[in-house]
């Protein structure tokens, strides 16, 4: 008896695990690919574009070429603000707007929380002729503020509707005690409402950072120029009208991913520390 | 006047009214107790007091002065929660400090006062933990210096012991009864439990639906209980209530026995009568006819169940080693004082009468 429920038990276990492992290759191939590649020359990537750079086949000119081009250095820079800047702002914003939200009765408390979750399901690009416009007559066309701008107004929905939601189950005597203690409102969301509710602000730190930085659209339409091109917008300059220097394109992607792969994986630390700390008492 | 006055608070939530006209005036080094059950309106009220909540009308003055509009840190108060709300972040000192250190209190102040609130709770070995090491207890009696140290006009407790396991809720409110003889302060505490209520208590308000249903010593309550929720709300095992009809001068209980009471009742009537106000005897005698249907033993009492002629369920309180056995038909006898009399209607208590007649209950013919 308990032998065959042992075994069935196992050959379940087994396709959940042969789905699971399928998906993450399914997920993982083009990224695989595009690292793989871009330590090819461009003969074996056309060659042999899944198999693995051998000993004879690796080479590092992808690599040489961007670096090269002197600019990449600029074009991170350029993302790495614009990123580091959205971020920073949504969670300010988004975390004082959704103790507001979720802490005070105020007439139309409500309707602006609706309003602001509308904010989520309208995407931000169907404005973006209008969105031109307005950049261009506060003179802001191409510059990184703009970029900046747009994508804070982009994350603030979600930031806003998540956090709300955990900010609700911060304990109401805690916030009482410190008002009954003179803490001023600021003081009471910085310093005790935020540090508890962290496994939120990681959550729309990981969310919100990966669609900005690999976002072409916005810096394309709006910052274009040489001085303000993010590192996607960059990439982009290998891929000629006639000849695409194939090596350097996805040298680049891939130089474009490890600094994603390195904030990532502080967040997640915090999130994992972040649930993990609560369940324990 | 006295150091904590409530004049004519009364709140309502949109069409709901929550708090319905609280008038109190509690004087200096009072101990009040606010008793009810859940939802009605007691924590609402205290939380008026300290000023986290706004009241819809009336005013609220502490130590003469009219707070109503002063947020609760300039109130002169300090409360203790249920949940403790210690800031997890900060070590016990930390918890102590946080308050008079927003208040850009002195320094040396807020050392001495700080010594003072550990000695006062033996808090000394704690100082440097989080609150995240203590246990419910010792979180409890930080929580309680966090309020000492504020040096306020009014402590305010909204049911601390509710958090902690039974035998060490018998400790903390004994420590909590001697910090009060200890500090002299006044203090006004909120709780569900009525023997909290009788046991710490200068007065006690009893509240329900929002509607304050009476105010007096734990003694006046007990004795006195000034309609049927307050009567079976104090006391445990609760007060037995009877239906019965009055008419000239004689009440008929539950059918079958007969007593003399106020002529002031009239018609439909409810009598109170405390577990430890009726005496079992052999069934046949004079009172009320019963059956014994239940027997609760507790080592130095026991607790009886007995159900009488038209169905009533009644508790009486008799000696452990009684030796009366279920099924066995009894006679419940009145003990002289103990007959409550309210109105069936509205719960009202009615006024007093020649009740306490000392010559035991004779049956009429009919």
């Amino acid at each position: 008896m308990t032998q065959t429920i042992a075994r069935r038990f196992q050959i379940s276990t087994l396709a959940a695990h042969l789905v699971l492992i399928g998906f993450t290759l399914l997920a993982l191939a083009p990224t695989l690919l595009v690292v793989m590649n871009s330590f090819k020359p461009r003969k074996e990537i056309f060659g042999a574009p899944l198999a693995l750079p051998s000993f004879e086949t690796i080479t590092l000119i992808g690599y040489d070429t961007v670096l090269k081009r002197g600019d990449i250095l600029h074009y991170f820079q350029n993302s790495l603000i614009v990123t580091v800047c959205a971020l920073f702002f949504i969670i300010l914003f988004g975390a004082m707007a959704a103790f507001a939200l979720s802490e005070y009765r105020f007439p139309g408390n409500r309707l602006i929380g609706l309003f602001l979750v509308m904010g989520i399901m309208v995407p931000i690009r169907l404005g973006t002729v209008g969105i031109l416009k307005m950049m261009v007559s506060l003179g802001l066309a191409n510059t990184l503020f703009a970029l900046i701008l747009v994508y804070t107004a982009q994350g603030l929905p979600m930031a806003v509707f998540v956090m709300s939601e955990f900010m609700r189950q911060v304990s109401d005597d805690l916030k009482n005690a410190a008002r009954v203690d003179g803490l001023s409102e600021y003081t009471i969301l910085f310093r005790l409402v935020l540090p508890v509710v962290r496994p939120a602000i990681a959550t729309i730190a990981v969310f919100t950072m990966v669609p900005i930085w690999n976002d072409l659209w916005f810096p394309l339409v709006l910052a274009p120029g040489e001085s303000t091109r993010t590192m996607t917008l960059g990439a982009q300059s290998f891929i000629g009208q006639f000849i695409t220097d194939w090596n350097a394109v996805l040298a680049a992607l891939t130089l474009a991913i490890v600094p994603m792969l390195i904030l990532y994986l502080m967040f997640s630390r915090q999130l994992i520390r972040g649930i993990t700390a609560g369940a324990v008492k | 006047m006295g150091k904590l006055v409530l004049e004519g608070i009364s709140k309502r939530f949109g069409a709901v009214e929550v708090l319905k006209t609280v008038d109190l005036d509690v004087a200096d080094g009072e101990f009040i107790v606010i008793v009810g059950p859940s939802g009605c309106g007691k924590s609402t009220l205290l939380r008026i007091i300290a000023g986290l909540s706004d009241q819809s009308t009336g005013k609220v003055l502490i130590g003469g002065q009219d707070v109503s509009s002063l947020p609760p840190s300039k109130r002169g108060i300090a409360m203790v929660f249920q949940s403790y709300a210690l800031y997890p972040h900060l070590t016990v000192e930390g918890n102590l400090t946080l308050g008079l250190k927003q208040a850009r209190t002195a320094a040396s102040l807020i050392a001495e006062r700080v010594a003072e609130a550990v000695r006062i709770l033996a808090l000394e070995p704690f100082l440097k933990r989080r609150p995240g090491e203590l246990s419910g207890g010792q979180r409890q009696r930080v929580a309680i210096g966090r309020a000492i140290v504020r040096h306020p006009e009014v402590f305010l407790f909204d049911e601390p012991l509710s958090n902690l396991d039974a035998a060490l809720r018998n400790q903390v409110r004994a420590e909590i009864a001697d910090l009060h003889r200890r500090l002299g302060a006044t203090m006004v505490y909120v709780t569900h439990d009525q023997v909290e209520a009788m046991t710490l208590a200068d007065r006690i308000i009893v509240m329900n639906g929002g509607i304050v249903q009476q105010i007096g010593t734990p003694s006046d309550l007990y004795r006195r209980p000034a309609n049927a929720f307050v009567a079976t709300f104090i006391g445990s095992p609760g007060m037995n209530m009877v239906p019965g009809v009055a008419a000239g001068g004689v009440l008929t209980l539950a059918g079958s026995g007969r007593l003399p009471c106020t002529a002031a009742a009239n018609g439909a009537v409810t009598a109170g009568i405390r577990p430890n106000g009726f005496e079992v005897l052999p069934a046949g005698s004079d009172g009320l006819a019963g059956t014994l249907i239940g027997s609760e033993y507790l080592g130095a009492e026991s607790f009886l169940r007995v159900r009488l002629t038209d169905g009533t369920v009644v508790t009486v309180h008799e000696h452990p080693d009684h030796g009366w056995l279920i099924d066995q038909p009894v006679t419940l006898r009145l003990r002289p004082g103990n007959l409550h009399l309210f109105d069936a209607e509205s719960g009202l208590r009615i006024a007093e009468g020649p009740d306490a007649a000392p010559q035991p209950v004779a049956a009429r013919v009919a």
